[in-house]
């Protein structure tokens, strides 16, 4: 079996302007946010971006990489609405796929399965056909019911992220809920996966039961062991969401000055010290007496 | 002594007496007040909802608000957000859902006020609220009532309304069902063309005043006033559900 072991800036040079995105984990909880931080760094642009949408969307957008935003929302879950992404919804700066979650799932299902549709109630009568004047129904061949035909959704390259994997990219998911990570890894031509530990193949099983081995290495090109690689966003049950720096990311997107400082500070540096400067804020916050 | 009941506590009761009769579905409540009662009502008329933590959940006793399964009670089920989906086109669900705009026939907007195109202010996006109106019973819950909410016509339409699913031609939308409305200062319902109208007036509230604070015309002719809640729903509400008392904040007074 191959070593698919990789580094974040080799995930990043594969990544080239105008791809389509697939980004797992849903609102604020479990982004792959090392390889999304990881892209700023590069000069990509003009990205269509599918998400449940969380902070990857908003930073995506504050840096001006995103042409369209595909997504049933976009949320920081604790904080309803990711500021840069309303910004950039509010000035226009961004095109929007806005789907039904249900539509949205039902778009990856196809483009995994290779299919060009699947049929769903969701979104008949509703704006989002008016919003997405692409979309088409289709009759049933069997009865008198109407569905959306709901695209589906191919991907140039996905980012997940999960608790564990081996180098050959066999990943596990320790949380609550998978999410639609295996769904993004399929319907895309090539996943990457960033994981909070690499472990040996054994070790998977003999920790977590079969049922957590979420993704096989049968969807995934490479694999990059990145602890805290879904920092800010929650990665149970190795770390919650940073709430602290979630409410600073909200905060520093008022204006250009705050937003700035917070650049410099967190997304101008690598990814050991963005960690550091995480750790710094901790640390100077704890020192203040407070969560504050 | 207690004291007599608040307005948050009559709007949590009228909001438990809309799955009174659900049977054994998926209750699904967004909001403090639909929080506090979809809970009230697994404890009381309903003891066959199924209620979920709000994560990947289902718990087999009502959890405390704003709390996961992570800080303990008995789990009886998983249902992470693909298995939602799922259950919604199974139609075993009941979804009281907010709303930023809702307009006489029960079109509801959450996803942007103004132009989609380039709006005046971004909401969070459609969510769930097309597919859940047009699978099983949704009903709305609005904390401030105002005719910035009530509006003539949505900007947006995320939930699908009474008008837009009988003009739909197919037999596709045969589950959409709107239930009813509830705000800080009544209860609403659909008559038979499927206009909204007041079926509940809360204490102390007059029908000039739902109608000051409302874009289009209501029916106010069967109106009656909404029922208080009884002893021991005060109990449960103040000692075992909301001891914090979180519902003021989500209506004062």
């Amino acid at each position: 079996m191959r070593d698919k072991t990789m580094s974040l800036a080799d995930v990043s040079q594969q990544i080239e302007s105008g791809m389509t995105i697939g980004i797992g984990g849903w609102g604020s909880r479990r982004k792959p946010m090392a390889l999304v931080r990881e892209l700023l760094r590069t000069d990509v642009k003009d990205l269509t971006v599918v998400s449940f949408g969380g902070p990857d969307v908003g930073l995506l957008c504050a840096a001006g990489r995103v042409r369209r935003v595909v997504y049933g929302f976009v949320s920081l879950d604790s904080i309803p609405l990711d500021p840069h992404f309303r910004a950039a919804r509010e000035n226009g700066s961004v095109a929007t796929s806005e789907y039904d979650e249900g539509m949205f799932v039902a778009a990856l299902r196809a483009g995994a399965s290779r299919l060009s549709f699947l049929p769903t109630r969701a979104g008949l009568e509703s704006d989002v056909m008016a919003m997405n004047p692409e979309l088409r129904t289709v009759a049933s061949p069997y009865d008198d019911d109407v569905y959306v035909a709901v695209p589906g959704i191919r991907l140039d390259v996905s980012l997940i992220h999960l608790n564990r994997g081996d180098i050959h990219g066999n990943g596990q998911y320790l949380g609550p809920d998978p999410y639609f990570d295996d769904l993004f890894a399929m319907a895309a031509d090539r996943c990457y996966l960033s994981v909070e530990r690499m472990v040996d193949t054994a070790e998977l099983t003999t920790a977590a039961p079969v049922q957590s081995l979420l993704v096989s290495r049968l969807f995934v090109t490479g694999v990059v062991e990145a602890p805290g690689g879904a920092h800010f966003t929650s990665c149970e049950p190795d770390y919650g969401r940073d709430e602290p720096f979630q409410a600073a990311y909200a905060r520093a997107a008022r204006d250009e000055r705050s937003w700035r400082e917070f650049t410099e500070r967190f997304l101008a540096v690598d990814e050991a010290g963005y960690q550091g400067a995480v750790e710094g804020l901790r640390a100077s916050t704890a020192a203040a007496g407070g969560n504050t | 002594m207690t004291t007599g009941p608040s307005r948050a506590e009559i709007c949590a009761v009228a909001c438990a007496d809309a799955w009174r009769g659900a049977g054994e579905v998926l209750a699904h409540a967004v909001g403090t007040i639909p929080a506090v009662g979809v809970r009230l009502a697994r404890l009381t008329h309903s003891p066959d909802l199924v209620l979920s933590d709000g994560e990947a959940f289902l718990m087999s006793d009502p959890p405390p608000l704003g709390r996961t399964a992570a800080a303990g009670g008995t789990i009886e089920g998983w249902v992470p957000f693909r298995r939602i989906f799922d259950i919604l086109s199974s139609g075993r669900r009941h979804s009281m859902m907010g709303a930023s705009q809702v307009d006489q026939y029960g079109n509801q907007n959450i996803s942007a006020i103004g132009d989609w195109r380039r709006p005046e202010r971004a909401l969070i996006g459609v969510r769930g609220a097309p597919g859940n109106t047009v699978n099983h019973r949704t009903d709305y819950w609005v904390a401030r009532h105002t005719a910035r909410v009530f509006v003539p016509a949505v900007d947006v339409v995320s939930g699908v309304g009474n008008d837009r699913a009988r003009a739909h031609t197919s037999t596709s939308l045969r589950f959409h069902n709107l239930g009813v409305v509830i705000s800080n200062l009544g209860v609403f319902d659909y008559d038979d063309k499927g206009r909204m109208r007041i079926r509940s007036l809360h204490p102390g509230v007059s029908a000039d005043e739902v109608a000051a604070n409302t874009g289009f015309e209501l029916d106010a002719s069967a109106a009656v006033t909404t029922r208080l809640p009884d002893d021991r729903e005060l109990e449960l509400i103040r000692t075992v559900i909301d001891p914090t008392a979180s519902r003021d904040r989500e209506v004062p007074g």
